[in-house]
């Protein structure tokens, strides 16, 4: 009796958690002017109108951009940061730790409208950079906490051994360490790639006439339900599926031989 | 090893992340502090410490509502979430095979990486008067004229819940892998009946775990503007919503500076309530 309630609760679970977006991608495939019900089609035509729309598809390539540089800087920044606490005694560790975490607990909001007002004043004013510049400030401390919990001794020893052997710092760096730790980089890359690519609010705050995805949806939006949206909906949300079901069956998939 | 000149090098390594945090995330958020104790007057910025910004936010009703909404949406949603994500975690933990136990948790938490935005945008379709939810209870005769889902708090709460059940499954059911079923089957042998076991036993064990996810519940959910803007719509507006108004026509920065230094009173009020749980190093 428990059991069977036990299995009902989960499937109304998966039910109330898989009902939006069966809907946004069942509808996505609708012919005709509204995304509600009774579904007619399938039809690709909005996929075709929604690929072929230059503006979508501008703000896509400019998430991608600042995706992957975000991402990219976040990791070298966390990456250099985790090593250097890891490797070196340093008074005021714990202090610095905690500057690096910090921004985790600021909602994106609060860290968008500092940004805004100082990139009013000073620097490139609301633009791409800016919005990247942003994405760094929230993905960093990710970035730095993964990596971070990734050093241990069997790296240390390694790079002692490659030390005495005669490489260089710099060639321990790139030769030893960063190797051995590629996983938790990998990680950290991907996961601050998502973050920025699904991000909204501080992109909407910093970016002016070149925007990011998100923010090219929101504008969409206005328009009321149309199954243009929801065609670009789907396509956002495959991207994201593909990147982590993909970081879950290449580095965890992986761990468990 | 920890020579003078080893010190220098280490800071060396830390002092770009250090920088970055410090140009884009410590000197915005002091500017944006020091904005909440200026004034506008006519559309020039005054700086100084006048504390006028915070006597309208809790002396205007629309204002003090608005944070009184937020902080309302915000334990209904908490607490809603914890309730409706616990016994999921539970079955995915101890009744689903333990090989099956990876694809059903990437399962139940899969929609989390849709973006907000769209994600919201789904849950109009879902709620909206001519949307499937209504169709359905119209074709099963329950109903005869379509409900007003979208557009109310109901619609913010269910918006903001589906996203917190899945993050909190996640982090109930890694606490819950973690524990040992020998303490379930000690208390069991020693005469407690499963309510007993999971009361007295189970739950304060998982506690640190449910006030980890409760709080990050807290923190992401009052400091959201998308949910209640796509889904609430106008009829009653959060904080973040008053933030956003603040910054477009008729510009007042300093009002909005000062709602989000009340926000974030809120979010520390909430982790000193918290504190004595919290496991935040275990995130």
């Amino acid at each position: 009796m428990m059991r069977a309630f036990g299995w009902v609760y989960m499937a109304l679970a998966y039910a109330f958690i898989f009902l939006p977006v069966v809907t946004l991608v069942l509808f996505s495939f609708q012919d005709g002017r509204l995304p509600v019900p009774p579904f007619d089609g399938p039809t690709l035509k909005w996929y075709a109108d929604v690929l072929g729309d230059s503006r979508l598809t501008s703000a896509l390539v400019n998430s991608l951009v600042v995706g992957v540089g975000s991402a990219a800087l976040s990791c070298v920044l966390g990456f250099l940061a985790a090593y250097g606490l890891a490797r070196h005694v340093l008074p005021g560790s714990v202090f610095m730790r905690g500057v690096l975490i910090a921004p985790l607990t600021v909602s994106y909001l609060i860290i968008g409208l500092g940004l805004l007002i100082v990139f009013n004043r000073v620097g490139p004013g609301p633009s791409l950079w800016a919005a990247g510049a942003g994405h760094v400030v929230i993905n960093l401390p990710l970035a730095f906490a993964i990596i971070y919990a990734s050093m241990g001794a069997q790296q240390e020893n390694a790079e002692r051994a490659a030390r005495d052997l005669g490489a260089s710092d710099v060639k321990v760096l790139a030769l030893v360490t960063v190797p051995m730790l590629a996983p938790a980089i990998l990680a950290a890359f991907f996961l601050s790639f998502t973050f920025s690519w699904d991000e909204f609010i501080i992109a909407f705050l910093l970016t002016r006439f070149e925007v990011t995805l998100p923010v090219e949806i929101w504008s969409l939006l206005r328009s009321g339900l149309s199954p243009r949206t929801n065609a670009i909906g789907s396509v956002v949300f495959l991207v994201s599926v593909v990147l982590v079901v993909g970081l879950e069956l290449f580095l965890f998939g992986r761990k468990r031989h | 090893m920890a020579g003078a000149r080893d010190t220098v090098r280490g800071w060396g390594f830390v002092a770009p992340a250090l920088l970055w945090t410090l140009a884009f995330f410590v000197v915005p958020f002091v500017v944006m502090a020091a904005m909440s104790l200026a004034t506008l007057e006519g559309r020039e910025l005054i700086w100084g410490v006048s504390l006028e910004n915070y006597r309208r936010l809790f002396g205007q009703a629309y204002l003090f509502r608005a944070i009184l909404v937020s902080v309302e949406i915000t334990l209904t949603v908490t607490v809603v979430s914890v309730v409706l994500a616990y016994p999921l975690a539970w079955i995915i933990a101890f009744r689903v095979p333990e090989r099956w136990q990876r694809l059903a948790l990437l399962l139940a938490i899969l929609p989390f990486w849709t973006s907000y935005v769209v994600r919201s945008y789904a849950w109009l379709l879902v709620l909206a008067r001519e949307g499937i939810i209504n169709k359905a209870l119209i074709g099963l005769g329950l109903i005869s004229e379509p409900l007003t889902l979208a557009s109310t708090r109901f619609a913010t709460v269910t918006g903001f819940v589906h996203f917190f059940v899945m993050l909190l499954t996640l982090t109930i059911y890694a606490n819950l892998v973690q524990l040992s079923p020998n303490y379930r089957r000690a208390a069991i042998d020693l005469g407690a009946n499963g309510w007993q076991a999971f009361r007295h036993v189970i739950l304060p064990l998982t506690l640190p775990g449910i006030v980890t996810g409760a709080f990050l519940t807290f923190v992401l959910c009052i400091g959201d503007y998308i949910t209640p803007q796509i889904l609430g719509g106008n009829n009653e507006l959060t904080g973040p919503q008053i933030i956003m108004v603040q910054l477009g026509r008729g510009a007042n920065f300093p009002l909005a500076a000062a709602m989000s230094i009340v926000l974030m009173a809120l979010v520390t009020l909430a982790y000193l309530a918290a504190a004595r749980w919290l496991r935040l190093d275990r995130i």
